[in-house]
């Protein structure tokens, strides 16, 4: 059975003591964790009976400088047919978070092109190397403050 | 398969016997009355193309090469390797980081060898040109280009008409003569009422090594 947003947030409260709210995301809400159980999080979001979240959809990032960097991931229960966006608030100097890998398979390209592309370094991630970029690339070219010098500014 | 040409002995020189013969062969030829006419109409009439294609304007070189516009009659057929080819229609855009892969199978294929810029990415970025920091804008600042093909992308034809201004390109060479590359250049353009044409392409064919692509603006 397909649970609300509220019920999947009541059931991680009453298994996580952390502070987790809900947070209007572009239209979808999405549940703001903390970035010290947000695998524990996933797993108990996977493991759990009536949540069942086996399918990881998307992951990305939020470039908010000048100390935001937001990572968001959606998660599907294909079973149950209702899904969920978890949103992690990160150093944006400093950004890391452990890697889903483990649990989901295609965690590692989605990892991958967001440690390209944004520069989160994944712990546990079993192969962190550029995907799209040449592999001796130097920066993060999604983020807002990236600059190269083959960028021709667009005339206003 | 390309004919012989003067830049061939360069390359059977490593073939014990054979390079010296082909040189004189070349020379002599070239005298003989008909002869340059007859090689260059060969050279024009089986233009074999690589199988290649980098972003949405393969769609329309395939759409070109398939029955209803039918490269086939101008002689042109697909190869899938750059041994067998004469001719590269780069169709797409060119990042940097298959820009040195590009200027691989350009070295790879045999003299007599052509290129063709198809779309404006090849041309000079295109709609990439501005805020980009992947996108190569000249696919001319890697590998000589013959003919430019303006469009994004071009329809098939202007591809077309790109091929068939390539031939009266080769039936202009002369055998035993060091072909004018990259200086020939022509460009095939629709065009638009109240447009300028385009005349600010930047200055191509300079040939450089993979790890030299320059990174200009």
């Amino acid at each position: 059975m397909a649970l609300k947003l509220e019920q999947i947030r009541d059931r991680l409260r009453a298994r996580f003591p952390e502070h987790i709210i809900v947070e209007d995301l572009n239209n979808m809400a999405a549940l703001v964790i903390p970035q010290e159980i947000y695998h524990d999080v996933v797993w108990f979001l996977k493991s759990d009976e009536e949540l069942d979240f086996d399918y990881l959809e998307f992951e990305t990032c939020a470039d908010h400088p000048p100390d935001l960097l937001a990572f968001v991931c959606y998660l599907r229960s294909l079973g149950h047919g209702h899904r969920i966006a978890l949103k992690i608030n990160l150093d944006r100097n400093q950004p890391s978070l452990p890697s889903l890998a483990d649990l989901y398979a295609n965690a590692d390209w989605n990892e991958r092109e967001i440690f390209d592309l944004f520069g989160v370094i994944f712990h546990n991630h079993p192969d962190l190397r550029r995907l799209m970029m040449p592999e001796d690339w130097t920066g993060h070219p999604l983020r807002k403050d990236y600059l190269h010098p083959n960028v021709v500014k667009r005339p206003d | 398969m390309g004919l012989i040409d003067n830049r061939i002995p360069v390359h059977m020189e490593k073939t014990p016997g054979g390079g010296v013969m082909m040189t004189r062969l070349a020379s002599l030829l070239g005298k003989v009355p008909g002869v340059n006419a007859a090689v260059n109409e060969a050279k024009a009439s089986s233009m074999w193309y690589m199988l290649f294609g980098l972003a949405c304007c393969a769609i329309e070189l395939m759409a070109t090469g398939a029955s209803k516009y039918d490269f086939d009659r101008l002689g042109m057929i697909f190869r899938a390797t750059p041994r067998q080819t004469d001719l590269m229609i780069v169709a797409g855009t060119l990042t940097l980081k298959m820009a040195p892969r590009v200027k691989l199978l350009y070295d790879q294929m045999p003299e007599p060898k052509y290129v063709i810029a198809m779309g404006g990415c090849t041309i000079h970025g295109g709609p990439f040109y501005h805020d980009s920091y992947s996108v190569l804008k000249g696919v001319d600042k890697i590998i000589p280009v013959d003919i430019h093909v303006a469009g994004c992308p071009p329809r098939p034809e202007a591809l077309m008409n790109g091929c068939l201004a390539l031939q009266d390109l080769i039936r202009t060479e002369k055998l035993g003569h060091d072909r004018d590359r990259p200086g020939l250049r022509q460009i095939t353009e629709r065009q638009v009422p109240g447009m300028p044409p385009i005349n600010h392409l930047p200055p191509g064919g300079a040939l450089i090594r993979p790890n030299e692509i320059p990174i200009l603006g």
